[in-house]
């Protein structure tokens, strides 16, 4: 049959505007519509998630001044924490939200490939928040099994939430799973297929690099965590023994026998920690750009940064089992897995040193955005050196359970892409609604959360050191622990309560601005990406009006010399733009 | 490789448009083709670690190999006859786009998944049988790995059946064999691939 590039499709498509109120923002298919939906649904849990962690820093801070934590709740909120942020808040918000917004935008087109099953995707992804929250209102209240939902504690007797909460996170996980996967494969569809003339591979933003690698992993790495789901499911449901050894429950033996507890841990790593990537190569790639657009540079090393993230992405298979040395599995494994934990910070090093040298000699604006993306730098280099500790295996043992990885995990993987969030959150804010943020309000959220993020974690890697354990409800008689941690304890609450207030402005200033912000102009940062050529702000339904942009160069033509401004959008002819003096490393 | 050159051009070296004024995508086939094949490898890696999970569990000492019974080959043959009137389906519905007659492949495209949806019944009754007679799906690992792994194959062949009812759905609405002619090629496609998954896992299952 015929092939006909999306681009070569008529421009009727542009016409079908949606009239009512409920196809333009309801049922809509329009991406921006969805993405917002996307990111306003993904920032709702994570502000409940945000709340969960304050609760249970009241606990350990404060032990038994609140009293309706009790230890069963305590673990319920440290399970929902730690599965809403990095599932339903992050994956979400960079892939359903970013990736939503800016993949059609940035390559051109006038929307993705399959709009209806984009639309699916989304009311998938509500259905399974909504059988999340679910699981707080059913008898037993939600699981309390820890995040990575370990068998056999997770559905055995004793653990909170093993009523019902269990089997609802495992059907909303599943949920979740279907639409993430009709969203990537719109996503890895539209950057493969349809992006407008002109342009390459080469010449796509990173942002789009980032996304699209991480959406490649996120469709080969859930499959695990469905798989792992499904057997869990059916061990809970039908009483088989997938990963349920012989045990006691509750002084009587259990009807399981035989199964295997390791091979859960392997399921659930071989998604688990790709899916710590399907979170980081969003944020590189958006931060990347935030960082060459207001440090008016191009991005050092562009080539070697597509290929950081590619080799990023496939060495974030083999490492699954760093998560695990203490697990009792074949210490040859740990050798092995620890070689390829350390091979994997060579990319990842890459990406900083270009990071940085992006900004050397650059003509830096310190606005909100680029204020978020270096703070990203030092919070991101902050948890990468602690995790060359913990990928050790010698290392990792003394460590293993302490809030030394509390602080690794929430340091590399919860404050870095957050800070990456509101970076592009800001950096994207006029574009998306057409309007200026607040830039006071934003440089003093900005500082009141990079210093109290700092606050809550950077002492927490001590107490790890001191030996202190993580998930334990209360401290009880541990001599090892000196009484002076408790104050640690408390000032890290006090901390955390801080940077949670903190996030206030920030909602503020974004409603706020909604309304009464100052009108944006198209391109107001001097940016060379397509989405900022549009010929409407915010964007248009079809985007683009009549005719598709061409593309004519790269997306880093930030300060040429000899130009008469300091950047050339992707899609400026040729002609004028001589590129006479444009030689590599001469600005 | 146009691909690795792709990856490799230097792009601040060049100004223009190097590919001309058409767009270019990586794959010169349709957007759902590309999907699909995307679609298949996430399928495949689904059964790769449910088969990895089957090899792991097997080496645990309480294994003991379950008799599958004959009614499975009764439904093997009907998800064959499936995929083969998918197949017949695709040769007809390009023969007509050129002649211009819709029926044929239509009718063969109906067949094509009602032999399916007979392979789903059959399924079910190989469960209700299995079931009753004392194989329940605890009784032995092997056991739980045949429900789950017949399970989660259904599952797929009822997403196939979904995409084939709205193809139904739309030649019901007079759409041409022209108009449909990817959809009954990519449900073929899609058709085959699960008839290869499924023997496979009856012959692993068989033997294990």
């Amino acid at each position: 049959m015929a092939y006909v590039p999306l681009a070569d499709q008529d421009d009727a498509h542009a016409l079908h505007d949606p009239q009512s109120f409920v196809t333009k923002y309801i049922w809509s298919q329009d991406h921006k519509v969805i993405a917002i939906q996307y990111g306003g649904t993904a920032i709702f849990v994570g502000l409940i998630a945000l709340g969960l962690s304050i609760l249970m820093r009241l606990q350990i801070g404060f032990p038994d001044t609140v009293s309706f934590i009790d230890p069963a709740f305590y673990y319920q909120a440290v399970t929902m924490h730690g599965m809403i942020m990095v599932i339903y808040l992050l994956t979400a918000l960079f892939l359903g939200g970013f990736g939503n917004y800016l993949v059609p935008l940035m390559c051109g087109t006038r929307d993705m490939v399959f709009p209806f099953l984009n639309m699916l995707s989304f009311w998938f992804y509500l259905l399974s928040v909504i059988i999340l929250l679910a699981s707080f209102f059913v008898p037993g209240g939600p699981t309390g099994a820890g995040w990575t939902l370990y068998a056999p504690q997770s559905i055995s007797q004793g653990t909170p939430g093993h009523e019902g909460g269990i089997l609802l996170m495992l059907i909303s996980l599943a949920v979740f799973i279907v639409a993430f996967t009709m969203g990537g494969l719109n996503y890895v569809t539209t950057i493969l297929q349809a992006r407008t003339r002109g342009m390459t591979l080469m010449r796509l933003p990173l942002s789009i690099w980032g996304i699209f690698t991480a959406t490649v992993l996120g469709l080969f790495a859930f499959p695990a965590l469905l798989v792992s789901a499904i057997m869990l499911g059916f061990d809970l449901v039908l009483g088989t023994s997938f990963f349920m050894p012989a045990m006691m429950q509750l002084g009587e033996q259990s009807s399981y026998d035989g199964g295997s507890p390791i091979l859960f841990q392997h399921l659930f790593w071989f998604f688990g920690h790709p899916e710590v990537y399907i979170v980081a190569l969003p944020a590189f790639g958006l931060v990347s750009d935030v960082i060459a657009t207001h440090a008016r540079k191009n991005i050092f090393g562009y080539r070697m940064m597509v290929w950081a993230i590619i080799a990023i992405g496939g060495l974030s298979f083999m490492v699954w089992a760093h998560h695990m040395y203490v697990s009792g599995m074949n210490p040859y494994f740990g050798f092995f897995f620890a070689t390829t934990t350390l091979i994997i910070a060579v990319p990842t090093a890459l990406k900083v040193y270009n990071w940085v040298l992006t900004l050397w000699q650059g003509n830096i604006r310190l606005n909100t955005p680029m204020l978020f993306a270096i703070g990203f730098i030092f919070t991101f280099i902050h948890g990468g050196l602690t995790g060359l500790f913990l990928g050790n295996v010698i290392i990792d043992i003394p460590l293993a359970d302490t809030y030394f990885v509390v602080a690794h995990f929430h340091m590399v993987m919860g404050v870095s892409p957050v800070l990456v969030v509101f970076a592009a959150l800001y950096h994207w804010y006029p574009k998306i609604t057409g309007r200026m943020y607040n830039e006071t309000m934003g440089k003093v959220h900005f500082w009141c959360t990079f210093l109290g993020t700092y606050a809550i974690y950077l002492p927490m890697h001590y107490l790890g050191f001191l030996g202190m354990p993580r998930r334990y409800f209360e401290m009880g008689n541990t001599d090892f622990v000196p009484a002076t941690a408790q104050a640690l304890n408390a000032n890290i609450t006090l901390a955390a309560i801080f940077v949670a207030i903190a996030q206030v402005l920030f909602f503020i200033n974004i409603f706020w601005s909604l309304r009464s912000g100052e009108k944006a102009s198209g391109n107001p940062w001097g940016a060379t990406t397509l989405e900022w050529q549009t010929p409407d702000t915010p964007p248009k339904h079809g985007n683009w009006g009549p005719e598709l942009p061409s593309v004519y160069r790269w997306a880093y033509d930030y300060s040429v010399p000899g130009q008469k401004q300091d950047f050339i959008p992707q899609n400026e002819p040729g002609e004028e733009y001589e590129k006479t003096h444009h030689t590599k490393g001469a600005h | 490789m146009s691909l690795l050159n792709d990856v490799t051009n230097k792009p601040w070296d060049e100004v223009g448009l190097p590919d001309g004024i058409e767009p270019k995508p990586v794959f010169s086939v349709s957007d759902e083709r590309v999907a699909l094949t995307v679609f298949l490898i996430i399928v495949s890696v689904v059964f790769s670690l449910l088969l990895v999970s089957y090899y792991i569990r097997m080496q645990l000492g309480d294994w003991v190999p379950m008799l599958l019974p004959d009614q499975l080959l009764l439904n093997t043959g009907a998800l064959v006859l499936g995929s083969i009137f998918m197949q017949l389906a695709v040769a007809a519905s390009r023969r007509e786009a050129v002649v211009g007659l819709a029926k044929g492949a239509g009718l063969l495209f109906l067949l094509g998944g009602l032999f399916t949806i007979a392979f789903v019944a059959g399924q079910y009754q190989v469960w209700d049988q299995l079931a009753a007679s004392g194989q329940g799906v605890r009784t032995n690992p092997s056991n739980s790995f045949f429900y789950l792994l017949t399970f989660v194959h259904v599952l797929h062949l009822l997403g196939g059946l979904w995409v084939w009812s709205r193809a139904e759905i739309r030649i019901a609405h007079g759409a041409t064999s022209h108009d449909i002619q990817q959809s009954i090629r990519l449900c073929a496609i899609y058709w085959h691939f699960l008839l290869a998954i499924w023997v496979g896992l009856f012959v692993l299952m068989s033997y294990t």
